[in-house]
């Protein structure tokens, strides 16, 4: 049923230079309630797709809905009335280096809701027990470390109460403790405010034990889907050498260049 | 060589469309930022909070150089005057050289130099660390947000602190001629009231002042807003801020000096 799909994207295409296509011809289609992956290599355009969804860029061809609207066909106004509904989380968290904690969280509420100061105090509070992080309300951006920023991003995120997660690179640079801590964040509050997340990822395993399904992108082209099991166990060469991370395969390891030979002028020496 | 010739026309070309873009850039986004002011009106705890960083923190240096700028002012005009007997007019020397043209002018570059290099500093590490973006994504509109009440706390602060130079300057003047030459006080004031117009020099000198801080708050505001988002991209940015500013300051002061003696 098409209501059940929160994101319908329908032959999708982008580019800057019409020469060189960022996307070309993406569909997918994201169910209300599910953890859904977009994965590739680095340049693979899942960013770009992200950007799509978010209404940040418009699609050059095909449709991109989510909740029934068409993003590419609404105004700004009609972008921000839908971006209320979303929370996004960005890579390095991108706080507001002059906010404190609990203003980071609070700005949303301040901004989009004409809620007293002691209910947004209380709000506040709960987004942040909710990252386990209300003991640093009063830190300040640069006092915290890397795993916890991205947390209280991810407060900021949810403060209120989005439709629609989606997370940008989320487990880069992060330790182990501080990456599983993120990933269970993911899934329970998705499952918790009944939401739909997308995570853009290339860190495999962590997306493959979180996500309940996966699109992989590579070159701008949708070239594999399925659940992580069945992609794990997909024998496409390229999905198989990004999900076991082999170093050379249909993604060369060597960036194009000329011979090495060549490079290394050892014909001129041969002949001089 | 023709080949040659054929690429520098296209650079020049590719060069002076480069220009004409960004100056279309700039001019839209000055006339958005002046659209999308209600906010700031509407919230003026936002610009409240600039006029801090870009006015109050601007004091010391705008107070101190004024104090420097018109003791030099006391000493160069005594020895000036002096020749020709009428060192009396050393107040009106010092008043009038720093009401329509120091006091503007300098309060101007010290406040590229030190408030218009930190707003394009902090826009351009907001955008470098995805603040800008960040917002946008929780429909908060940046310009009217972040843009729009530095401007103002910018347009405001700039005349102000210029009106502090020139007060300071003539009390830097007043301690080198009178406390410390010996110029008689009585006619360093009274001289200086008589001679002192108020349309002719104060209004001008204000009017010059408030082009400036539109100006280089323009600049500054644009140079971060554009900048690449990079260390390179923000330090490049912030280099741009003050030599365009500085430059700015000095082209419009020569045009606005020569509108203004125009009557004259």
């Amino acid at each position: 049923m098409a209501t059940d799909n929160l994101i319908e994207i329908s032959n999708v295409d982008y580019w800057y230079d019409k020469r060189r296509a960022i996307l070309s011809g993406i569909d997918m289609v994201i169910p209300r309630g599910k953890v859904v992956a977009i994965m590739g290599i680095s340049g693979s355009g899942k960013t770009t797709l992200l950007r799509l969804i978010g209404g940040v860029m418009k699609a050059r061809k095909g449709e991109v809905k989510v909740d029934g609207k068409l993003v590419n066909k609404l105004d700004s106004a009609g972008i921000y009335e839908m971006r209320r509904r979303m929370g996004m989380l960005f890579q390095f968290g991108a706080l507001f280096t002059d906010l404190s904690v609990f203003d980071n969280v609070a700005f949303q509420m301040r901004e989009h809701s004409n809620l007293t100061e002691r209910m947004i105090r209380d709000l506040v509070f709960m987004k942040l027990h909710a990252v386990g992080l209300r003991g640093a309300h009063r830190l300040m951006p640069s006092e915290l470390s890397g795993g916890m920023a991205r947390r209280v991003a991810l407060a900021r995120a949810i403060a209120l109460d989005p439709m629609l997660m989606l997370y940008d690179e989320p487990f880069t640079g992060l330790d182990p403790i501080s990456l599983g801590v993120i990933r269970n964040l993911i899934r329970r509050l998705n499952d918790a405010l009944g939401a739909t997340s997308i995570v853009v990822t290339h860190d495999v395993q962590e997306a493959l034990d979180l996500v309940d399904y996966v699109y992989y992108l590579s070159d701008g082209k949708m070239v594999a889907q399925g659940t992580p099991e069945e992609m794990r166990a997909m024998k496409e060469p390229l999905v198989h050498q990004f999900v076991y991370g082999e170093a050379d395969g249909p993604v060369p390891f060597q960036y194009p260049s000329k011979q090495y030979a060549e490079d290394l002028k050892l014909g001129a020496r041969h002949h001089g | 060589m023709a080949e040659r010739a054929v690429f520098s026309v296209r650079r020049l070309g590719h060069t002076t469309s480069d220009i004409v873009i960004r100056l279309g850039y700039a001019v839209r986004f000055i006339v958005l930022t002046l659209l999308h002011s209600g906010t700031s009106f509407r919230r003026f705890g936002l610009i409240i909070r600039e006029l801090y960083y870009t006015g109050v923190q601007s004091l010391i240096i705008i107070l101190v150089s004024g104090l420097f700028v018109g003791m030099v002012l006391g000493f160069q005009g005594y020895h000036t005057l002096q020749t020709y007997g009428s060192e009396s007019a050393l107040g009106v020397l010092v008043a009038l050289s720093l009401v329509r043209e120091l006091g503007p002018v300098v309060a101007g570059l010290l406040f590229a130099s030190r408030a218009g290099s930190a707003i394009t500093a902090e826009i351009g590490l907001m955008k470098a660390t995805e603040q800008l973006s960040a917002m946008e994504m929780m429909a908060v509109d940046p310009i009217s947000r972040v843009v729009a009440p530095r401007f103002w706390a910018g347009f405001i602060s700039m005349p102000l602190l210029a009106a502090m130079f020139s007060a300071m300057g003539i009390f830097g003047g007043y301690l080198v001629g009178v406390v410390l030459i010996g110029v008689d006080e009585g006619s360093f004031w009274s001289q200086m009231q008589s001679a002192v117009d108020f349309r002719e020099d104060i209004v001008n000198g204000v009017i010059k002042s408030v082009v400036f801080g539109f100006a280089v708050t323009w600049i500054a505001l644009f140079q971060g807003y554009d900048a690449p988002p990079t260390a390179e991209g923000v330090s490049g940015a912030t280099t741009r801020t003050v030599v365009t500013s500085s430059l700015a300051i000095l082209g419009l002061d020569f045009l606005l000096t020569s509108l203004m003696f125009r009557g004259i």
